[in-house]
């Protein structure tokens, strides 16, 4: 071997040849060579990764040369995963890899902007006013606040300087809070897991200010309300490496290839080792690529598919035969055989009701603590019902009985899963009924005990019988629909009935349910559903969710490794959540913080509720019409705020800190006075909620921070009503305010719908998105790769850093800094305008405190005289807090005296955490400026944030998890430490993760192990541990027994079609109609192949290898239709508003869909839109938010509010619009004229 | 007998996720920059679909590769005399529209816009003409995902013998991705093509270069090669090309595009082929036979005859025992699972590629499923994606070595199921299609596991014996000043 090389013959004469002379050999100079070399050569390679809500927190490495960062490749150093499990590495995807673009890419943020007309006036007003009078003047002027509203969204950006934008923001704050009160200051952050420390920067800051955090993962609709409902659970998952264990994989709506890119090989290696793959997908989608068999699902329909599954497990595993694994599991683990009180209604029909309680007997079966909240079984063993330990009245007031174990009152029990045998009769009940042209409510026979109760008989039978009914199996005790075969299409819900509902053969759906019980009945629970948005974004998303919990419970899939749901909707396990809430939320100075849920913010403030199209009493069951009165969507929002259920921002028509002023100035000195006073003024009407007025001027959210988000081009449902209330400015929409379904009764009506609520809104990038397009101030942030923070995901079990890879490029800082910056400022000008001050803070009951167990049995309001106002109880807690808003500054960067004087807490789990404050102060150093924080821990820089952070929390410091452990043993009576024994000694720091990624340590705030033996799972220490699951009955639950479930005809899952949200009949005269034939399609929009929700959809690598810009996906059919050719320019539109963008046609797609992958904003390559007269918006233009009252439920154990927990949740797949070639496209880039700029509001211009 | 040790690649296509991380990586690292931006040494395609750049499976329309005339290769673009003769017009070019227009945007308007009657947006601009285009009209990678109508994407030559029409409906839809870099052939029509003789093939490695000091851009090298992964280069006016990644090569580190491979679908490594029966297998009579012509030309690194000759070669050892452990080889030689793209090129390619299996076909009742012993795998006549097909992309047409491949896959999976499921192994399912329970777990071990260590194995270049000690010496100690000051540091000649 040498410097030699081959040649072919021609053109070349020397050396020695060989093939018979066909090649030659040559020994030519290769200097050259080093061309290449010298272009790969680098000086440095940084760990970091890539902050984007990806769920990949991927390693990787950056390369610097020159002092420029020239590009990333992934690491391959991760910990190695057991035997017979693929490894980690690579992980990173075509999108990390192209990040490197954006670095020195046209559009980086490299200064602070302001819109000009913005600075220019307060730079006028500056000349002879103090900041916050500067500011005062401005927006309290109409015509100058409407001067720079107007204009947001149309250009016209200035440079400023830091010292500048910091002392505007902090002006409006300051003015804000002293006007109006700390609820009217707001932010958004999603996804803490990605940059923990950048959304803790904001959180902090806002949280000292006591101003609100909006919730994210409820108003993305990844949240899966199913889950908190069935298991107590925000979201728990497998480890994608979980995968490989499994033997039967059926995925639905989670494009694994496509969004878990770095994950899906394990989807593709598993098959290697055996595992059956069937993929459901309406169309042909990455994931069918994988699978042994394609069920081309109609969208939407999911739940019938898989309770025709169910139908086939049940009748086959549970009824036919007793498979003993199945059988013990759903006895154990399951609510089944809780006992049920069986309704009654005027006209003779049975309907289920509430779960019998302790309380319901005369002795409450010797249960003193709490038993209106202990479930009940039917005691086979010793006769006679009990109450079995696990359910939630043993978690809160008493030790030892929280826990899975078969007994009751301390004696051993065995609990009937049926009535069946031995039951005293049968009686048909009604279950609810929503498929398209069959009747409302199905009448099946269910075998029944009877039982006297305060000296009433009542029927009562189990869960387990109510839900074999529920399925139509004919189990032999007659009545109506029932089946016998599954080729009986009338019943719901076999197989044949699925057929006609989805599309999908029966034969597939019969070989599946089989194939998937069998092979968990032989593996013990190694079947798993891989699940995700495209069935979880939809209206009724709890039941294609509850439809596959059923089917895993019925085969004791849940906790089991290579089992269970696994559910990939964003990047939400924040791993080191005990260490980090207490930064991020200021608890460390002020408890409680203000939490305030999104969907529910967005859906009042941006007037959604105003067009609102839904009739709750449609979607009830037949008993329950009515009943609530005339009752819109929003009308329930307001009674579950008042009912203590949901928060509220603003909490009430009144600054809080004047209501507490009020309040002292009535004589109160305490807490409890404070409330008292508050109370009786709600009561009078003289204090109301917010929301009762919703668009009253008080009621405004007046400022908004959106940080590491981009939330007008991306996750904005209903963008264009963002535009048009929220800012005020151009917008798409095309319909009326006039409340369609009707005026909600509980909130006043204004003829006029407040447009420009917002005074200010603040955007944190490095891109000009379009959040940043609209904003009044764009701050320049640092990049993943010029900053230090961590990053954790479910996906995998290592915690990761990013790290600063070069300083922050031009006059970009990290959010941490910009924060700090601010918080100094916002002191500074606070001392004059502030000073200290008493808060009071709203909060709702709140999941895994011992207030979640408040409203045990009917729904009572305290507003119409069915029960006392009793803060805690029957209305939110109310709070005092003390701010010196001086100290804002000092307190940011140090960590607070609370943490040791009041502990920490996670998970219903409170403990001591003095002894690590101790440690950070010697580990990350003390505060050394004279002010509040001297002497404590510091926070100065994001490193020791960092390091504070995993000092306090049990998955990185081996003695906390100990700690935690032995508190919660206590609680369930069962020894649990030695879940985490082997690593009470590790503690993880910053600098440890940034030589190499680290597995985190097994804690009790997570469901799953980290251990040599099983890969991380949900539910696994539910079951093998038997910690009871964090519902009413401690088991998972196929039944939900609250008032509003029932109502809402949910109590059990069904099957529910669709809601109608009549955009495209909705849309108002004045738009301008395109004449090319529409096709009205419903609107898809899955996540994309070329970006991370909006991020990397305008970075030139992806723009390139995907289609340059906005796209839509239909159908050949629907192209055909609507004479669309492959990459026309099209238009969607419905009364929502109107996209542009060009069409691919294509093969894979079913007819009657639009795929519009998200998040395809408009600061790319969009042309006007001819209907709206302005810039073609985004994906969300043609959408509109909707709530749904059982996601409102609260102060009733597992269904009960907490930040990102539970709430209600911002769905979009429901949408249809009209889909029109656009022959001739206008850039609209013409100057902006007078008349223009006061047409804002007129469609079509 | 001529010993050659080669880099080779496969890629499994039944484990590719269509992500383009290969792409992207590649793109970065060596194309970013004037003159190179419609470049891709590594791009992934959607098949069924006619490619990038358009059609270049099509030699009828391209011209590249070789032919067999009277038994003899010939390059299909025609001979030294035709290429003479075309000098200064090389019909077979594709043009800029076949590859695509690059385009950019007019990001800066995001910044810089004063007020406008709408929100800004960042317009298209095209890279060659810099003038803003009102639509983009293709791109590297237009037909993802199947992109486009059935009709245009169907142009696809490998429809060729299967009965299309089938396959445009949404109930029959078929997919799968094809990642492309140069194929380092050992018998490369690009090097023969070139009348400056700037391309060559280095015989340490078998990386083909163009070399960037006497490419003289005529570009018969662009139009030579069927596969069309050499480019030209407008600013510098000469060819450039996929270049193995040879300094990371050297290293021993794998090429950034199988590094980078998230779908962990490719392996490299060593292997070891007679140089002196070339052009005799690239000549091989009938296409169909190429592919197993070609797999016949690799040596077994066990056998002690070609160790000696390859020894004698000037082989080293530790390239000799990487080539036994060699993934590459195992899965193209030992379990016959990999194939050549477009063998009837005959420029005997260096990357193979494993078939993907697929889902059933619709028309199939899961009441009658046609399943291995296992009761629940479906067997490979039940897969949608047609075997003439694959078949076509692979083995020349060839559906025998094409279902055996599958059978082999598929096999596995039924054998692993077997053992994880029930616990018990089933090797019935092995002996149907020739496979051992070694061979069954040694694919397992190597496709599904697959390991950092076993997807890779590279030996490092011997750079200490091709400069004598001192030089060597010099060498190190002259790093970097060798480029400004070469009179003083140049350490060999």
């Amino acid at each position: 071997m040498g410097d030699f090389l081959d040649r072919l013959r021609f053109f070349s004469k020397n050396g020695e040849e060989f093939a018979g002379g066909w090649g030659q050999v040559s020994d030519e100079d290769r200097a050259w060579e080093d061309t290449y070399r010298n272009r790969f050569q680098h000086d440095k390679v940084v760990r970091t990764t890539h902050g984007v809500n990806c769920t990949g927190s991927c390693s990787w490495k950056v390369f610097v040369k020159n002092g420029l960062i020239t590009w990333e490749m992934q690491q391959t150093d991760y910990p190695r995963t057991r035997p017979d499990l693929p490894n980690h590495e690579p992980r990173g995807c075509q999108r990390g890899a192209s990040f490197s673009w954006y670095e020195y890419s046209p559009h980086r943020i490299k200064h602070p902007l302001v819109r000009g007309r913005l600075l220019e006036m307060y730079r006028r007003e500056r000349q002879t006013k103090d900041p916050v009078e500067a500011w005062a003047s401005i927006v309290e002027e109409p015509e100058k606040a409407r001067s720079y509203k107007r204009v947001r969204g149309l250009g016209g950006f200035v440079r400023s300087s830091w010292d500048e934008v910091l002392e505007v923001i902090a002006a409006a704050n300051v003015y804000t809070t002293k006007e109006h009160g700390p609820d009217r200051v707001n932010g958004f952050s999603p996804i803490p897991a990605m940059s923990m420390l950048s959304y803790a920067a904001g959180s902090r800051y806002l949280s000292l200010i006591g101003g609100n955090c909006l919730s994210f993962y409820d108003w993305y609709c990844d949240l899966p309300p199913s889950s908190p409902q069935v298991w107590g659970e925000q979201t728990d998952v497998p480890e994608s490496a979980d995968w490989y264990n499994s033997t039967y994989l059926i995925v639905t709506g989670a494009n694994l290839p496509m969004t878990r890119t770095p994950d899906a090989h394990f989807y593709a290696e598993a098959r290697y080792k055996g595992t059956k793959v069937v993929s459901m997908a309406p169309d042909y989608a990455e994931y069918v690529k994988f699978a042994d068999l394609w069920m081309p699902v109609k969208q939407g329909t999911d739940a019938a598919a898989f309770l025709a599954m169910g139908h086939v497990a049940l009748k086959e595993f549970h009824l036919e035969r007793q498979d003993p694994y199945f059988h013990d599991y759903v006895k154990r683990y399951t609510d089944m055989p809780m006992v049920v009180r069986l309704e009654e209604d005027a006209d003779g029909t049975h309907r289920p009701g509430r779960l019998l309680r302790a309380a319901d007997f005369d002795d409450a079966l010797g249960e003193a603590n709490n038993p209106e909240w202990k479930t009940i079984v039917y005691d086979q063993k010793g006769g006679g019902y009990a109450a079995p330990n696990g359910s939630i009245g043993f978690r809160w007031g008493e030790d030892g009985k929280w826990n899975l174990e078969q007994e009751a009152g301390g004696r051993e029990i065995d609990a009937a899963l049926s009535f069946i045998d031995g039951c005293d009769e049968t009686v048909p009940v009604a279950f609810p009924h929503f498929a398209e042209n069959e009747p409302e409510e199905l009448a099946r026979n269910v075998p029944v005990r009877t039982l006297e109760i305060n000296g009433e008989t009542v029927r009562v039978t189990t869960v387990f019988d109510l839900q074999a009914s529920q399925y139509g199996v004919d189990r032999g005790i007659g009545g109506g629909n029932v089946a016998a075969s599954y080729d009986d299409a009338e019943v719901a819900y076999t197989p044949a009935w699925a057929e006609k509902v989805t599309g999908v053969k029966k034969a597939d759906l019969i070989r599946t349910g089989r194939e998937f019980a069998d092979n968990a009945a032989k593996t013990h629970g190694k079947s798993m559903v891989i699940l995700g948005a495209a069935i979880n974004h939809w209206y009724h998303n709890d039941m294609n969710y509850r439809a596959i919990m059923n089917l895993l419970h019925l085969c004791g899939c849940v906790g089991q490794s290579g089992g269970g749901w696994a559910h990939y909707v964003g990047q939400e396990k924040l791993r080191p959540q005990a260490g980090w809430a207490p930064i991020a939320f200021g608890l460390d100075w002020h408890r409680p913080p203000r939490h305030m849920n999104g969907t529910t913010f967005y859906y009042f403030h941006t007037d959604q509720w105003r067009y609102e199209t839904i009739d709750p009493n449609e979607l009830k069951v037949p008993g329950a019409r009515d009943k609530d009165g005339g009752y819109q969507l929003a009308d329930y929002n307001v009674v579950a705020q008042r009912l203590g259920w949901l928060p509220s921002a603003p909490h009430f028509n009144e600054n809080p800190l004047e209501t507490v002023r009020k309040a002292e100035a009535a004589g109160a000195t305490t807490e409890e006075e404070v409330a008292n006073q508050v109370v009786e003024r709600l009561k009078s009407g003289d204090l109301r909620f917010a929301s009762e007025d919703i668009d009253a001027p008080n009621s405004f959210p007046r400022n908004l921070f959106v940080w590491r988000s981009n939330l007008l081009g991306c996750s904005a449902k209903g963008h264009e009503y963002f535009l048009k209330h929220l800012l005020g400015t151009q917008n798409g929409v095309m319909n009326e305010a006039d409340a369609p379904a009707g005026r909600p009764e509980e909130i006043e009506w204004h003829e006029e719908a407040p447009t420009g609520k917002l005074d200010l809104l603040v955007d944190i990038n490095f891109r000009m998105n379009s959040t940043g397009l609209h904003s009044d101030i764009v701050l320049p942030t640092a990049t993943w790769y010029e900053k230090n923070d961590l990053n954790t995901s479910d996906m995998h079990p290592f915690i990761h850093p990013l790290s600063e890879v070069v300083n922050p490029l031009w006059e970009s800082r990290s959010d941490w800094d910009i924060f700090k910056a601010l918080s100094a400022k916002f002191g500074e000008l606070a001392a004059d305008h502030l000073g200290t001050q008493k808060d009071l803070v709203a909060m709702p009951m709140q999941h895994d405190t011992a207030g979640e167990i408040a409203q045990p049995f009917e729904v009572r309001d305290w507003k119409k005289g069915e029960c006392e106002p009793i803060p805690g109880k029957t209305l939110p807690h109310l709070k005092l807090v003390e701010r010196d808003f001086a100290n804002t500054g000092h307190k940011f960067i140090s960590l607070g005296p609370l943490m040791e004087q009041a502990g920490n807490a996670v998970k219903g789990v409170a403990w001591e955490t003095g002894e690590e404050i101790e440690e950070l102060r010697h580990h990350i150093g003390t505060v050394k400026t004279e002010g509040v924080g001297k002497g404590q821990p510091s926070l100065e820089s994001d490193v020791q944030a960092a390091d504070a952070l995993m000092t306090m929390a049990p998955e990185t410091n081996g003695e906390v998890a100990h700690r935690t452990w032995s508190l919660l043993s206590k609680k369930t009576g069962r020894d649990h430490t030695h879940l985490a024994a082997d690593r009470r000694g590790d503690k993880i720091h910053f600098r440890d993760i940034q030589a190499q990624p680290r597995k985190i340590i097994t804690a009790h705030t997570w469901s799953g192990l980290e251990s040599e033996e099983v890969s991380y799972t949900q539910g696994y220490t539910n079951i093998h541990e038997l910690i009871p699951f964090r519902t009413l009955t401690g088991r998972a639950q196929f039944y939900q027994d609250h008032e509003w479930m029932r109502d809402f005809g949910e109590a059990f899952c069904a099957y529910r079609p669709a809601v109608d949200m009549q955009s495209i009949q909705r849309r108002s005269a004045g738009s301008r109609d395109n004449p090319n034939p529409g096709v009205v399609l419903n609107w898809i929009t899955p996540h994309s192949k070329w970006g991370i929700h909006s991020t990397y959809n305008d970075n030139h690598r992806m723009l390139t290898l995907g289609r340059g810009g906005p796209i839509v996906w239909i159908s050949e059919v629907d192209a055909e239709k609507a004479g669309i050719s492959d990459n026309d320019w099209v238009e969607a539109a419905n009364g929502n508003g109107a996209t542009m963008a060009r069409a691919v046609v294509s093969q894979r797609i079913p007819e009657g869909m639009a795929m519009m992958y998200h998040a395809q904003e408009k600061n790319v390559n969009v042309p006007g839109s001819r209907s709206t007269g302005k810039r073609g918006g985004i994906l969300n233009s043609v959408t509109r938010v909707t709530v749904k009252p059982t996601h409102m439920i609260g102060g009733y154990a597992h269904l009960s509010y907490f930040f990102n927990y539970y709430g209600t949740v911002g769905s979009q797949r429901d949408e249809f619009v009209v889909v029109r070639r656009v022959d001739q496209v206008d850039w609209l880039e013409g100057p902006l004229t007078e008349e223009r700029e006061k047409a804002t509001d007129v469609p079509g211009r | 007998m001529r010993v050659r040790a080669q880099m080779m690649m496969v890629m499994n296509l039944d484990k590719c996720i269509g992500c383009h991380t290969c792409s992207v990586v590649c793109k970065n690292t060596w194309t970013n920059r004037k003159g190179m931006e419609y470049a891709w040494f590594n791009n992934v395609e959607s098949k069924p679909g006619i490619g990038y750049p358009k059609e270049w499976e099509n030699q009828d329309k391209w011209k590249g590769g070789w032919t067999r005339i009277n038994g003899k290769l010939e390059l299909r673009a025609g001979g030294r005399g035709r290429k003479l003769a075309s000098i200064f017009h090389n019909p077979n070019l594709p043009t800029i529209d076949e590859y695509y227009e690059p385009y950019t945007y007019d990001y800066q308007n995001l910044v810089d816009s004063g007020y406008k009657e709408a929100t800004p947006t960042a317009r298209p601009v095209s890279m060659i003409t810099e003038e803003k285009m009102d639509k983009v009209e293709w791109g590297p990678n237009w037909e993802d995902d199947l992109g486009g109508p059935f009709e245009a994407r169907s142009k696809d030559k490998n429809f060729e013998g299967v009965d299309k029409a089938v396959y445009k409906e949404f109930e029959n839809t078929f997919h799968m991705y094809l990642p492309r870099a140069c194929n380092h052939c050992a018998n490369p029509a690009c090097v023969a093509s070139c009348p400056s003789g700037a391309l060559y093939k280095r015989d340490e490695d078998g990386i083909v270069l163009v070399d960037q000091e006497q490419c003289r851009g005529w570009r018969f090298c662009v139009s030579g090669c069927p596969y069309k992964k050499v480019y030209f280069n407008w600013a510098t006016g000469k060819s450039e090309k996929c270049i193995g990644c040879y300094p990371r090569v050297e290293s021993g580190m794998p090429p950034a595009c199988v590094e980078s491979c998230v779908g962990r679908i490719r392996s490299y490594g060593v292997v070891l082929y007679d140089a002196d029966r070339i052009e005799e297998v690239a000549a091989t009579a009938r296409e169909e036979d190429l592919y197993e012509a070609q797999r016949d030309l690799f040596l077994d690194p066990y056998d002690p005859e070609v160790q000696r000759a390859a020894a004698e070669a000037g082989i080293k050892h530790e390239w000799i025992e990487a080539a036994q452990h060699s993934p590459v080889y195992k899965m193209a030689v030992e379990w016959r699972v990999a194939f050549p793209l477009h063998p009837e090129f005959r420029t005997l390619p260096m990357i193979w590629y494993v078939p993907p299996l697929s889902p059933v076909q619709t028309q199939i009742d899961q009441g009658t499923l046609p399943t291995e012993d296992d009761g629940v795998i479906p067997r490979s006549e039940a897969m949608r994606t047609p075997v003439k097909y694959l078949a076509n992309l692979f083995t020349a047409g060839d559906e025998g070595a094409m279902k055996g491949a599958l059978d082999r896959m598929i096999a596995m999976r039924s054998y692993h199921r077997a053992l994880n499921v029930d616990g018990k192994a089933n090797t019935a399912v092995l002996d149907k299609v020739g496979l051992t329970e070694d061979q069954a777990r040694d694919m397992y071990r190597y496709m599904a596991i697959a390991n950092y260590e076993d997807r890779f194995v590279v030996p490092i270049s011997a750079r200490e014996v091709i400069h004598e000690y001192d030089e060597t010496y010099a060498a190190q100690g002259a790093s970097g000043f060798d480029q400004a000051f070469p009179e003083i540091y140049v350490h060999d000649d």
